[in-house]
């Protein structure tokens, strides 16, 4: 039986809406009462982690090779269909939890000391502990349709925070967006879901993921319409192709929520549903293919549009659709340790680089705000040599650029080479997977110069910011600096946690993740190639990476640029690149302006005002009024009519008696 | 034992008596045609109460005391609306028309 502190899981997530519940309540009677807000959210989400750390220190303790599942309450009892809410702590939902509340936690600190002008405070830390709650029963939903109602609230809370400040139409758009083009991938996971219950005859993980290898024939149609249509709501929620959009347009909402939920958290659901249901995919040779196949290409193409974006944010974005791309191409390998290995260290060094990119947004608008210019915060053409007055975020944007770049020690060499490799070894015995670590490897040159070419736009250089702003510029408060150390010292560390046994370490995560994994990794076992060939990947791996920091220290010159008012417009090959590849725009044309023509010739014009109002709404009205007119030609106000009228129908009823 | 004479007199005071209420224009002829009618129902109690009982008889009373009761709201309303109107005619009197 699960030891006591176990028992207490319903604490992780109950902490946070705790939180949710008494901001929420702040935000609507006393907003100015910050200190308390800052207290209660923060305090949650520091608790949470330290909940869930015991939680996931006795599951340690535990052995457990099945995951421990905890119900609370018959939730959906209809008929066949028995859906409790449950809770289920595995390996797996450890390393998320842990993620989720440790980097969360960081997150929220750094929140008090970036939002602490806003009069939003309150509202923002209710929604940003009511996402943390959301994210926690994602990981921790024992069956498809709890760990749904944490899908859709993750997906709610960043609709809420991407347009936090909703008073800006551009804002307010981007959140619609984004909460859009999630229902498309929604609608994936939901079929998935119907298609899973009909077959199984049940939603509980346990019993879907035990029943999977009798009930599903390997490689038939039933697993590959299940996994494909899984993946489609992965697509919506990680941002991959075809649905990706809404991603770069999230940066809308503040900085550390672009950490939070757009790097670290959120958009990493939909590798951990992969994994997560790595036995169903492991069952579809084609539908992992994929997810292989979009992970790849997504990583190669949004690595092309961070080559040109200025917008500080945007490249960090294309970067996280980009890195998200990585994971999934783990995932679809069927290295799913591999994938949530790079899922960590990603949170990690990614978070470290959104809060250091908010911590030199809030610098350049601080000195904006000071001068009262009217000049873009978020563009890197009006910073420059930043080095100088934000040493600190300086110094530890370098250590997460070399991270994502793939250079050793860092975290991210390990997972980033993991997956590379584990991707090169299936080649070995499916070739098209030579293509996909042939994409890889061309997305980890350009992720090392786009990220050295926002570094070297950033902070090194001549300043570009204007003469009267630059005695503004200052380096952020102890509150925001101190979660950007940690974390780097987090990324310094991260790879630690998986040290390949060809490095001399011990893959303490893909040991740890075992019990998960390897239902999946039976059925879909991985490739082993040779130690040389795996030293030379390794070797290659760092080449390129080295390859992409030297050229774009080469190529590209902070001396020569000028600030983005002067800036002349792009051209050729960089202008497509800079418009996304015109993705957006051809999105518009083929399916958002076709909506609209449609929704209004049609279903508006034809069917709501025609049919609706006119034959069915104003036709009833119309009928009644007609029946109502020959009623009243009845009332002559004649007494003779009347009578006549009477004499007739006494005759009827009594000639009806009298037969 | 005249129950098949009384019977037809009652059913022609009775027809005459409708056909007077439908032909008629004047208010105070309908009237009296009502009461025609009333009292052709009264002749067939008194006819068939020779043979089912004296119950017939009886109720002829009831008939009689509507008959006054409704004489006396009836005169009165039709006093009422000549004396608005300087007219009994129900042709000129159809305000409720729809």
């Amino acid at each position: 039986m699960p030891a006591v502190p176990l028992s207490l899981l319903w604490l992780v997530p109950a902490l946070p809406l705790v939180g949710f519940v008494v901001n929420g309540t702040l935000a609507l009677a006393r907003p100015t009462a910050k200190r308390a807000v800052s207290i209660v959210g923060v305090g949650t989400l520091v608790l949470a982690f330290a909940a869930a750390a015991i939680a996931v220190a006795g599951l340690a303790r535990h052995h457990a090779t099945a995951p421990l599942v905890f119900r609370y309450w018959e939730w959906i009892p209809a008929g066949d269909l028995q859906v409790a809410f449950a809770l289920q702590l595995d390996q797996l939902a450890a390393v998320m939890i842990l993620v989720v509340t440790g980097v969360g936690a960081l997150i929220h600190v750094f929140s008090v000391g970036y939002m602490h002008e806003d009069p939003g405070y309150a509202r923002y830390f209710a929604y940003l502990n009511l996402f943390v709650f959301f994210m926690l029963i994602l990981v921790l939903g024992a069956n498809f349709p709890v760990m749904f109602v944490g899908w859709e609230g993750v997906g709610l809370c960043s609709y809420l925070l991407i347009g936090f400040w909703f008073n800006e139409q551009i804002n307010a758009d981007a959140g619609k967006k984004a909460f859009i083009v999630n229902r498309i991938g929604d609608f994936g996971f939901l079929v998935a879901m119907f298609l899973i219950f009909t077959r199984f005859g049940s939603l509980d993980f346990e019993t879907v993921f035990a029943k999977a290898p009798a009930v599903l024939m390997p490689g038939g149609a039933v697993a590959t319409t299940i996994t494909l249509f899984l993946f489609l709501g992965c697509t919506g929620k990680s941002a991959q192709i075809p649905l990706y959009t809404w991603l770069p347009d999230a940066m809308q909402g503040p900085t550390p929520v672009s950490a939070l939920i757009h790097a670290a958290t959120m958009v990493t659901a939909g590798v951990y549903l992969v994994a997560r249901c790595g036995v169903l995919f492991a069952l579809s040779p084609l539908g992992s293919a994929v997810v292989a196949g979009v992970g790849a290409l997504t990583a190669l193409f949004a690595a092309t549009i961070a080559l040109k974006q200025w917008d500080i944010k945007r490249v960090l974005a294309y970067s996280t659709v980009s890195q998200l791309g990585y994971m999934f191409v783990g995932a679809g390998t069927g290295a799913y340790a591999a994938g949530i290995f790079h899922l960590v260290t990603h949170a990690f060094f990614k978070a470290l680089l959104f809060l250091g990119s908010g911590s030199v947004i809030h610098a350049m608008h601080h000195a904006y705000h000071a001068t009262h210019t009217d000049a873009d915060a978020q563009d890197m053409r009006n910073m420059g040599g930043l080095r100088h007055y934000l040493p600190w975020t300086g110094a530890l944007m370098w250590i997460a650029t070399l991270a994502i770049a793939g250079i050793p020690p860092f975290a991210g060499f390990f997972s980033k080479d993991e997956i590379l490799g584990a991707a090169f070894a299936e080649a070995t015995i499916r070739p098209l997977w030579y293509a996909f670590w042939a994409m890889g490897l061309a997305a980890a040159l350009l992720t090392a110069f786009y990220m050295t070419r926002l570094m070297l736009y950033t902070f090194h250089g001549p300043n570009r910011t204007g003469e009267r702003e630059r005695a503004h510029l200052h380096e952020a408060p102890p509150v925001m600096t101190g979660p950007l150390a940690l974390l780097g010292i987090l990324t310094v560390l991260g790879g630690a946690l998986n040290v390949p046994e060809l490095l001399g370490g011990h893959a303490f995560l893909e040991r740890w993740l075992e019990p998960v994994t390897g239902v999946a990794q039976r059925l879909q076992p991985a490739v082993e190639v040779a130690h040389a060939t795996e030293w030379a990947l390794v070797a290659g791996a760092v080449l390129i990476a080295v390859l992409g920091i030297v050229g774009a220290f080469r190529l590209l010159k902070p001396e020569a640029l000028v600030s983005a008012r002067l800036a002349p417009p792009e051209r050729g090959l960089a202008r497509l690149l800079w418009k996304k590849w015109y993705v957006d725009e051809l999105y518009d044309a083929i399916i958002v302006r076709p909506v609209m023509w449609v929704s209004r010739e049609v279903l508006w014009k034809i069917v709501d005002a025609r049919i609706v109002d006119g034959v069915l709404v104003n036709g009833t009205a119309a009928a009644s009024r007609a029946v109502g007119w020959l009623g009243s030609r009845l009332q002559t106000g004649e007494v003779g009519v009347y009578v006549v009228l009477f004499v007739i129908g006494v005759l009827a009823v009594v000639g009806a008696a009298v037969r | 034992m005249l129950l098949g004479p009384s019977l037809a007199v009652s059913a022609v005071l009775f027809a005459l008596g409708v056909a007077g209420v439908l032909l008629r224009r004047n208010a105070i002829v309908i009237f009296m045609c009502v009461e025609l009618m009333l009292n052709a129902v009264n002749l067939t109690f008194v006819a068939l109460a020779q043979q089912l009982g004296v119950a017939g008889q009886i109720f002829v009373f009831f008939v009689m005391a509507v008959a006054a009761a409704e004489a006396g709201v009836g005169l009165a309303i039709m006093l009422a609306i000549y004396r608005h109107r300087h007219t009994v005619n129900l042709q000129n009197i159809n305000l409720l028309k729809g």
